[in-house]
């Protein structure tokens, strides 16, 4: 037992020793993992913008009068929850150019981008809606009745108390989406997991993943103690 | 094996038990994960919660390094630098990055319990352990339930990552019963039975934890 994992051990130290480090700035690696790094940057911005614009849309359809459309938000919001991510990728990555042979056209940056908003649209969307449903309705009337527009109103009273109960879970939801993009990795394209995996395969394993934990890291770690920030200001003003 | 329809397919034993077979890994993988990283996430969160420096922050180094990693590049480095086996990869990156999220979540419970409490229960006589685990924790329970459950559904989404690890998981079969049943109304029909199978036990798992969460905040006993 204490051979095995002495041999274990020593074998991982071996995987991060300066050959192996060598071998992979040889080969290109952190220039590589660096364009992975920025497509993976740009699914991000895409698919977030992408997550917010379906978030709003079935976030305020889930709080309308009309019950049809709670029911197509519901249904919007329970399927994509339910299911997983990697299947929903793999699908149309794979399945949906057999039913649908046009969808053979759709960049493989772009099957990432409307995977991941997709997605990531459907916990927006819950976040929107609880903040909606926050507001109280006697807000806007009270607003309406000192003389304000309802653009003004929502804009000085409503949106603003809504915001702080949707930030927390919106910034959250972009980090799971950052990391989520590596599920290029698994459609082939050349994002940082991608790269990573490659650069692992082709060169050196430790110091490709060490690399690229680091650069998803750094992306995410800023908005995740945003997040918290803004969470525990929201209890505050609680 | 060849069969042209969607009712053929469906009438293929190989059909339902590569999917049960799927099934099966699917959900042993995420249970032991799921106990796993409950038992380590309650452990790392009171770690947090802690006074003490060097444990707290040991703990948050933790839960901040673990969380703002790809999930996918941990069962990647278990497999490949932790030279574990594919199953054992999946379900040890599974329980490390759980551990970290429920270790956020208890710590947001415990936090959110007055911390008169502690002084009252101290002023009885009552150690450390005593209090958390007869009046902190009781309490902080019902506000965690939702936001781990919900966490445990991530977690058995996420285990199809582990397809990417080569493990026979659930949503692996789709690409192996893809090279089986070929025409494109078996192909929906593949993916809308193992999408039906997700969705059935995440909604129940949601369903249940909304009665444990309905119960326990009606007879907690708290008193403010």
């Amino acid at each position: 037992m204490s051979v095995g994992f002495s041999q274990w051990f020593s074998n991982i130290v071996y995987m991060f020793n300066l050959q192996h480090w060598q071998l992979f700035f040889q080969v290109g690696g952190l220039v590589g993992l660096l364009h992975g790094l920025l497509f993976t940057l740009e699914i991000s911005l895409l698919g977030l913008l992408f997550a917010l614009i379906l978030g709003v849309i079935f976030g305020v359809l889930a709080t309308s009068q009309w019950k049809v459309m709670r029911a197509v938000a519901r249904v919007y919001v329970e399927f994509f929850q339910n299911t997983p991510l990697m299947l929903q990728a793999i699908f149309i990555a794979f399945g949906l150019p057999i039913v649908w042979p046009a969808a053979r056209h759709i960049p493989l940056f772009m099957v990432i981008v409307i995977a991941v908003s997709l997605y990531h649209g459907a916990y927006i969307s819950e976040a929107v809606r609880a903040g909606i449903q926050s507001i109280h309705r006697g807000q806007l009337e009270a607003s309406l009745s000192q003389g304000m527009t309802y653009v003004q109103a929502m804009r000085y009273v409503v949106i603003p108390q809504a915001l702080r109960v949707v930030l927390p879970p919106l910034t959250n939801q972009a980090v799971n989406l950052i990391k989520n993009t590596s599920i290029g990795v698994a459609i082939g394209f050349a994002e940082l997991m991608y790269q990573a995996k490659m650069y692992s395969d082709m060169a050196a394993t430790g110091p490709s993943f060490l690399l690229a934990a680091l650069m998803y890291f750094i992306l995410c770690f800023p908005l995740a103690r945003l997040a918290k920030r803004l969470e525990d200001k929201a209890e505050v003003n609680n | 094996m060849h069969v042209a329809t969607v009712t053929g397919m469906l009438q293929k034993s190989f059909f339902w038990t590569s999917l049960f077979r799927g099934l099966g890994v699917t959900l042993v993988v995420s249970a032991i994960s799921i106990v796993l990283a409950f038992i380590f996430g309650i452990i790392v969160g009171v770690m947090r919660y802690s006074k003490l420096p060097v444990i707290s922050q040991v703990a948050a180094v933790y839960i901040d390094f673990l969380r703002n990693i790809p999930l996918l590049l941990l069962m990647f480095a278990f497999f490949l630098i932790g030279q574990m086996q594919d199953l054992t990869a999946a379900v040890i990156a599974l329980t490390v990055f759980t551990t970290a999220v429920v270790a956020e979540v208890v710590r947001g419970g415990l936090n959110s319990i007055p911390k008169g409490q502690w002084e009252a229960a101290r002023s009885q006589g009552m150690s450390y352990i005593q209090i958390l685990r007869h009046i902190v924790l009781p309490q902080a329970v019902t506000k965690m339930i939702p936001p781990m459950v919900s966490q445990f559904v991530t977690l058995i989404k996420d285990s199809a990552f582990a397809l990417q690890l080569g493990v026979l998981e659930l949503s692996n079969r789709a690409s192996i019963l893809q090279a089986n049943f070929t025409t494109p109304a078996q192909m929906l029909m593949i993916y809308a039975v193992i999408a039906a199978i997700y969705f059935t036990i995440n909604f129940i798992l949601s369903v249940i934890a909304r009665k444990l969460q309905k119960r326990l905040s009606a007879g907690g006993g708290t008193i403010g």
